[in-house]
């Protein structure tokens, strides 16, 4: 059986930089698979590139059979690939209540939306109290919440996250990843890029560490959990 | 007190049409954060295509009742959708291809496109000015101490109606919703599966149509259309979304208003050649003391 995800010969430049060299990986459906990398070592490049915002130099992209080469960034949501994107990126001057609906927007019942919002504010019921405030006056942990829910609205096949857990207080954060943990357990398959490496290998089945634009180490997420050489990089000090 | 209420009246018959003009500017601002210039030509367009239809129809002489009312309503549809095709054009021809240079490169070549709609437009009506069908009977009403013709009350309504069903459709409507997404971050509309060319290419349509209906009621409320016009218009149409907060669309019907009044009450008190001097020292000092305007963000939200 072919992977959910399936990813070879990964090139992306941005102008005359290299970001990506070329890079080989994997996700079988139901995994969660975590992406680590020091700053700069093309996390977000690699996600931006599988969902369609980045053009590609080289390389092949599958999503369940379906070469993501020929489709742009919103065909490939529609996919059933929904990406939290760094930095969270919510529709500030939008509601909450219309950010998730947004998440819906390929959904053309309206009863079949609002019931997904629904379970979405039962994940998130911060969100139900702040339902018709504008996102923008929502605090950072609050909007990574709408970020995500936004996300789950589109029931995707594969969840991807760019560093969830950024600048969120290590309750908020951990939350965060409980919540992950919940989706998971109902069928999603997640790909998540962390900082918080802990974090991210304890939720993980597998894990890949990108350095400088190349995959540096593939493991189990227990191994790479117990490498000195990871240790020493990514999970030193804390 | 006659006359300040004629004057009244006056503004905001002009301000019904600035604030339909200038919501256009501020639709295409708010999507791509471009000034298309060639937005008042789109205007003058709409004008002579409502014209050309009305005298094919001999609208002013032959109609009746409601041959009369179909015949304004059939002018009416034709310039929405010939403003709201020409825009759109415009966008896939001109702008699109330049979405990823530089901020100058949109801007010269909106320049370029109204230059060329204005020669187009000579070219086919001629360089003077040509009568409007006068199409809708103007007898004076009076309402208490106010005076207003019936055209004025038509071209009002007619805009404000426009106005309320473009509100909804932006605040309601699942492709309102599209349209502010984009605006607000393009990218983050495209992951939630977005559509950003085509909703773009709506917006250019919508902000057409809107031109469209302006250019009937100038034409209805002038008298006249000239291939010139667009120019002043557009630019006292663009003041009043800056005015506003260009990208706010609440902002550039309160502007449109506002201006409207400036213009029609700086004519009274200080004369007609001085109120291009009223409504531009209006631009800059907007642009110096408030350049986010009336109703705009203090700070742009964006990411
Ligand atoms: N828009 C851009 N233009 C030019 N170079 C870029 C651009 N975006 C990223 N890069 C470069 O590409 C490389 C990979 O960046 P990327 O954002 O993918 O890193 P990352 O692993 O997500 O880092 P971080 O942990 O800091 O988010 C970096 O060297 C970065 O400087
Ligand atoms: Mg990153």
């Amino acid at each position: 059986m072919s992977a959910l995800l399936d990813v070879r010969g990964l090139e992306v430049r941005y102008g005359g930089i290299v970001a990506l060299r070329g890079i080989d990986f994997q996700v079988e459906e139901g995994e969660i698979v975590a992406l680590l990398g020091a700053n700069g070592a093309g996390k977000t490049t690699t996600l931006r590139a599988i969902s369609g915002l980045l053009p590609i130099r080289a390389g092949e992209l599958f999503f369940a059979g379906t070469n993501l080469r020929k489709h742009g960034a919103d065909a490939i949501a529609r996919l059933g690939i929904a990406h939290v994107p760094e930095g969270r990126r919510v529709f500030t001057r939008m509601t909450v209540r219309e950010n998730l609906e947004l998440g819906g927007y390929a959904v053309s019942s309206r009863r079949e939306l609002d019931s997904r919002i629904e379970d979405a504010l039962s994940i998130f019921p911060r969100l139900r109290e702040r339902i018709v405030q504008r996102a923008g006056t929502l605090s950072g942990g609050e909007q990574q919440m709408l970020a995500i829910g936004r996300g789950l609205v589109a029931r995707p096949r594969l969840l991807v996250l760019d560093e969830p857990s950024l600048g969120l207080a290590p309750l908020i954060a951990a939350q965060i990843f409980e919540v992950l943990r919940d989706i998971h357990r109902r069928g999603t398959t997640i790909v998540l890029v962390e900082q918080n490496a802990h974090a991210a290998l304890a939720l993980a089945d597998r894990g890949y560490v990108l350095r400088n634009g190349e995959i540096a180490r593939n493991d189990t997420a227990a191994n790479l959990a117990r490498d000195p050489a990871v240790i020493a990089a990514y999970l030193g000090g804390s | 007190m006659h006359e300040f209420l004629a004057q009244l009246a006056n503004g905001v018959e002009l301000g019904a049409i600035y604030a339909l003009i200038a919501l256009g500017y501020t639709l295409v601002y708010g999507i791509l954060e471009l000034i298309n210039f060639a937005h008042g030509d789109v205007y003058t367009f709409g004008s002579f295509t409502a014209l050309v239809v009305l005298v094919a129809l001999r609208a002013a002489h032959f109609l009746h009742g409601a041959g009369l009312i179909l015949g304004i309503v059939a002018a009416l549809a034709v310039a929405i959708l010939a403003c709201a095709l020409l825009n759109a054009g415009i966008e896939r021809l001109a702008y699109r291809r330049l979405r990823k240079a530089p901020r100058l490169a949109p801007l010269i070549t909106a320049i370029g496109v109204s230059f060329m709609l204005e020669n187009l437009i000579e070219l086919w009506q001629g360089a003077a000015p040509v009568p409007f069908p006068n199409v809708i009977p103007n007898p004076e009403l009076e309402i208490g101490a106010l005076q207003v013709g019936v055209q004025q009350i038509v071209v009002v309504a007619l805009a404000i109606a426009t106005m309320v069903a473009l509100h909804y459709f932006v605040k309601r409507s699942r492709l309102g919703k599209a349209m502010r997404a984009v605006a607000q971050d393009r990218d983050a509309a495209s992951l939630v599966g977005i559509d950003v060319d085509r909703t773009i290419a709506i917006t250019f349509l919508i902000a057409g149509a809107l031109a469209g209906v302006a250019g009937f009621v100038g034409g209805v409320s002038f008298g006249s259309a000239w291939f010139l016009n667009g120019f002043g218009a557009g630019l006292r149409a663009f003041t009043a979304a800056v005015l506003g907060g260009i990208g706010n669309i609440a902002g550039a019907m309160l502007g449109g208003f506002l201006i409207g009044l400036l213009e029609s009450f700086s004519t009274w008190f200080i004369g007609g050649q001085w109120s291009n001097v009223a409504v531009f020292s209006v631009l800059i000092l907007v642009l110096v003391f408030r350049p986010s305007g009336l109703l705009g963000e203090s700070l742009p939200e964006k990411v």
